[in-house]
C-alpha cells in the first residue's frame, strides 16, 4: 500500500544541516496496522509527515496504491490526500470556528458532494466514535478525548484507504487513550483502513501487526 | 462550500473585534467617499435636467487660434456671429441652442445687495433644452428680434427678488439699473451644469456685442442632431465647415470643436484644440481612485495577512484534508469579498446619510445627488474591485505555507 524507498529528508538552514531521515526504505501492506516508535526528535513524525505527503523528502521516492507521487502537481497531491488519506493529530487541530458537524465535513468540502450528502456522511462518521450528540458543539465545549473523536469522524468521514495518526493519544489520559486506541482497532479490523501510527506509548504501540523503531533517523528495528 | 465560508468569515470577524473595527471602518469609510464621488460624477455626467438629450447633441464652447511659429495662442468661448454665421448653416444640425457664459449684475431688495447671474440665450435655447416652467413661458423668436426686456428668471431668484409673492408673471426685476419684465420662471438648474445655470435669461439680442463680428465671444451651443445616428454626420459635416473658416491675421491655425458633453468638459479643463483630454481626464481620474484606494487596502492586506497568519493550524488542515492552494486562496478571496460587502453596506447607510446632509446644506448650489441605481452598480464595481485588490495578496501567501510549519504554528 505504501512503499518508501531509501527515503532522506535534511534540514538547511544558512548554517546547520540537519539529517533527519537517513534512508529510510518501507513497505506496508494493505490493511496493517503500523505504529512507529522512538525518542523524541529522531524523526517520526517527518516520516509520518512523508508518508502523508504533507512534507517532501529530500531524497528517495514513495509509491502509494502503486502510484508514484514525486512528479503530482499540487492540484492533484491535494486530490491523492482527500480521497485517500486521512489524518489524525496530537493536538487534533479542530477548527475552533466551525461546529462539530462542520469540522468533521471538511475533507467531503473539497469533492463534488451535496450539502445533504456531507451531512448524512458526518453524522454517520460521528456516530462511528460516539459523538452523534455533540454535532452542534463546539471544539471548546468538548473534552481532550472527545475533541480526538472528532478529529477520527474527520479522518475516516471520506473513507480513505490509509490513516495517519500522529500520537493520537498523547494528550489524553490512559482510560481515553484506551478508547481512542479501540476505535482504530475497530476501524482497521472492520473497515481494513491502512493505520500508520506514531507513538511514546509501548503498550499502545503493542497492540498493532508490527512496530518500526527509529534512531536518530535511522530505522533500528 | 460558500455556507461554510461565510460561516467562518463570520466567526474571524467575530473574534477579534478591534480589527474587525479598524477593517470595517477603513473599508466603509473608503467606499462612502467613492460611493459620494461616484453619485457626483454621475450627476455631472448622466443627462440631467434639463440638459435630457445629451445622446444627440455635441457642445461647442470654446475656440483656440494657434501661431505656431511665434508658439502662441488665443482662447476664448465663442461668438454669436460665429454660431450663426457659420454653424447654423450646416444642414444636419436640426436645431441650435445659443447661450452667453454667466454674467453677474447687481439687484438691491430691501436695500439688501442679491448677485444675479444672466445668460443671453436664442429661441432654439428653450427648444432643446427641457426646462420645467412653473410659470409663464420662454421667450419667443418676436420678443428676441424686438429685442424686447424681458427675462425668464430661476425659482431661487424669484423667492430671493419677489419673496412669497404667488404669481411674478408681469413683474419686473431690476437688474443693474434695467428693468426686465418676468415672463417665465423656471425650476432650478444645478451648478454643476455651468452652461445652463443661471439665475435669470435673457434674449441675446440684448447683448452688447452680439453683432461683433470677431469669432471669439461670451457664447457657447448646444448642436442638435436629429438622431443619435446623424451625430457622426453632423460632426463630420462641423469640421468641414471648421476648416473653411478664415484664419485671423497673426495666426495660423484656428480649432473649434463640437464634442460629446464629457468631451466638451475635458477639453477644457484637461485637453486643447487638438487634444479632448478625455484620455488624460479619465487617467487623473482613475489615478487619483486608485491611490485613494491604495492606503486602506494596504492597511487592510496587513490586517489580513496578521488574520490570516493567526489560522495558520487551520491552514495546515485544510491543505491536509485535501484543499490545493488555488481553493484555500479562492475562500480566503470569498472571505475578504464577505468583509468587503460588510463595509460596504455600512457604507451605503453612511454615504445615504452624507449626501442627505451635503444635498441640506447646498454645497454645490442646487445639485441634488442622489444614490441611484447607477451609483449603486459603480459602488458594487468599486466594492469587489476593493475586496479583490485587498484580499488577493493575503491569500496568495497563506496558500504557499507548508503545511508541516503551519501545523505547527498552534
Amino acid at each position: 500500500m505504501i512503499r518508501l524507498n531509501n527515503i532522506e529528508k535534511v534540514y538547511r538552514t544558512d548554517t546547520v544541516e540537519t539529517l533527519a531521515i537517513n534512508g529510510i526504505s518501507l513497505d506496508i501492506a494493505k490493511g496493517e496496522f503500523l505504529s512507529i516508535m522512538g525518542p523524541s526528535g529522531c524523526g517520526k513524525s517527518t516520516l509520518l509527515n512523508i508518508m502523508g505527503l504533507l512534507d517532501e523528502p529530500s531524497k528517495g521516492s514513495i509509491k502509494i496504491d502503486e502510484q508514484d507521487i514525486s512528479r503530482f502537481s499540487d492540484q492533484k497531491l491535494a486530490r491523492f490526500r482527500n480521497q485517500k488519506l486521512g489524518f489524525i493529530f496530537q493536538s487534533y487541530h479542530l477548527i475552533n470556528d466551525l461546529r462539530v458537524l462542520d469540522n468533521v465535513e471538511l475533507p467531503l468540502l473539497y469533492r463534488n458532494s451535496s450539502a445533504k450528502e456531507r451531512k448524512l456522511l458526518a453524522t454517520a462518521a460521528l456516530e462511528k466514535v460516539g459523538l452523534s450528540n455533540r454535532l452542534k458543539h463546539f471544539p471548546s465545549q468538548l473534552s481532550g478525548g472527545q475533541r480526538q473523536r472528532v478529529a477520527i469522524a474527520r479522518a475516516i468521514v471520506g473513507n480513505p484507504q490509509i490513516i495517519l495518526a500522529d500520537e493520537p493519544t498523547g494528550n489524553l489520559d490512559s482510560a481515553m487513550g484506551n478508547e481512542i486506541m479501540d476505535i482504530l482497532i475497530n476501524l482497521n479490523k472492520n473497515e481494513g483502513t491502512t493505520i500508520v501510527m506514531v507513538t511514546h506509548d509501548e503498550s499502545m504501540a503493542h497492540k498493532t501487526h508490527r512496530l518500526v523503531r527509529l534512531f536518530d533517523g535511522s530505522q533500528v528495528q | 462550500m460558500l455556507k461554510n465560508y461565510f460561516k467562518i468569515a463570520i466567526a474571524v470577524l467575530k473574534r477579534r473585534k478591534f480589527f474587525t473595527f479598524i477593517s470595517l471602518f477603513g473599508i466603509s469609510f473608503t467606499l462612502t467617499i467613492l460611493m459620494v464621488a461616484t453619485a457626483f460624477m454621475d450627476k455631472v455626467l448622466s443627462p440631467d435636467y434639463p440638459d435630457y438629450k445629451r445622446n444627440r447633441s455635441l457642445y461647442v464652447t470654446s475656440m483656440e487660434f494657434k501661431n505656431s511659429k511665434e508658439g502662441w495662442m488665443n482662447r476664448s468661448d465663442v461668438s454669436y456671429y460665429f454660431l450663426d454665421h457659420y454653424v447654423s448653416t450646416l444642414k444636419t444640425v436640426q436645431k441650435i441652442g445659443i447661450s452667453s457664459s454667466a454674467k453677474a449684475s447687481n439687484a438691491y431688495v430691501n436695500n439688501k445687495k442679491l448677485v444675479i447671474e444672466y445668460k443671453y440665450t436664442n429661441a432654439d435655447f428653450w427648444n432643446i433644452l427641457e426646462y420645467k416652467f412653473l410659470e409663464g413661458k420662454a421667450f419667443q423668436q418676436r420678443e428676441i428680434d424686438n429685442a424686447e426686456l424681458v427675462a425668464v428668471i430661476s425659482e431661487e431668484t424669484k423667492k430671493d427678488y419677489f419673496g412669497d409673492e404667488q404669481n411674478v408673471i408681469g413683474k419686473y426685476i431690476s437688474a443693474d439699473n434695467i428693468n426686465y419684465r418676468v415672463i417665465g420662471v423656471v425650476s432650478n438648474v444645478s451648478k454643476t451644469l455651468q452652461n445652463f445655470c443661471a439665475d435669470m435669461y435673457i434674449p441675446y439680442t440684448l447683448s452688447k456685442d452680439y453683432k461683433s463680428t470677431n469669432l471669439m465671444g461670451g457664447f457657447g451651443a448646444v448642436l442638435l442632431a436629429k438622431s443619435e445616428a446623424d451625430l457622426p454626420k453632423m460632426k463630420r459635416e462641423y469640421d468641414l465647415m471648421i476648416k473653411k473658416v478664415p484664419i485671423p491675421k497673426d495666426f495660423d491655425r484656428l480649432y473649434c470643436n463640437a464634442d460629446p458633453y464629457f468631451a466638451s468638459m475635458t477639453r477644457r479643463i484637461a485637453g486643447d484644440g487638438t487634444n479632448d483630454g478625455l484620455t488624460k481626464a479619465i487617467s487623473i481620474i482613475s489615478l487619483f481612485v486608485l491611490l485613494f484606494l491604495l492606503l486602506p487596502t494596504i492597511n487592510l492586506v496587513n490586517i489580513n495577512i496578521t488574520r490570516i497568519m493567526e489560522r495558520s493550524s487551520e491552514i495546515g488542515v485544510r491543505k491536509a484534508f485535501g484543499a490545493s492552494s488555488k481553493t484555500l486562496v479562492y475562500q480566503f478571496i470569498i472571505e475578504n469579498l464577505i468583509l468587503t460587502f460588510l463595509g460596504a453596506l455600512i457604507g451605503l447607510v453612511l454615504s445615504v446619510i452624507v449626501i442627505y446632509l451635503i444635498n441640506g446644506a447646498n454645497i454645490v448650489s442646487n445639485m441634488r445627488l442622489s444614490m441611484n441605481f447607477t451609483v449603486l452598480c459603480y459602488s458594487l464595481i468599486a466594492c469587489v474591485f476593493f475586496g479583490l485588490l485587498s484580499g488577493v495578496y493575503p491569500a496568495w501567501r497563506m496558500s504557499k505555507l507548508n503545511i508541516v510549519k503551519a501545523l505547527k504554528a498552534q
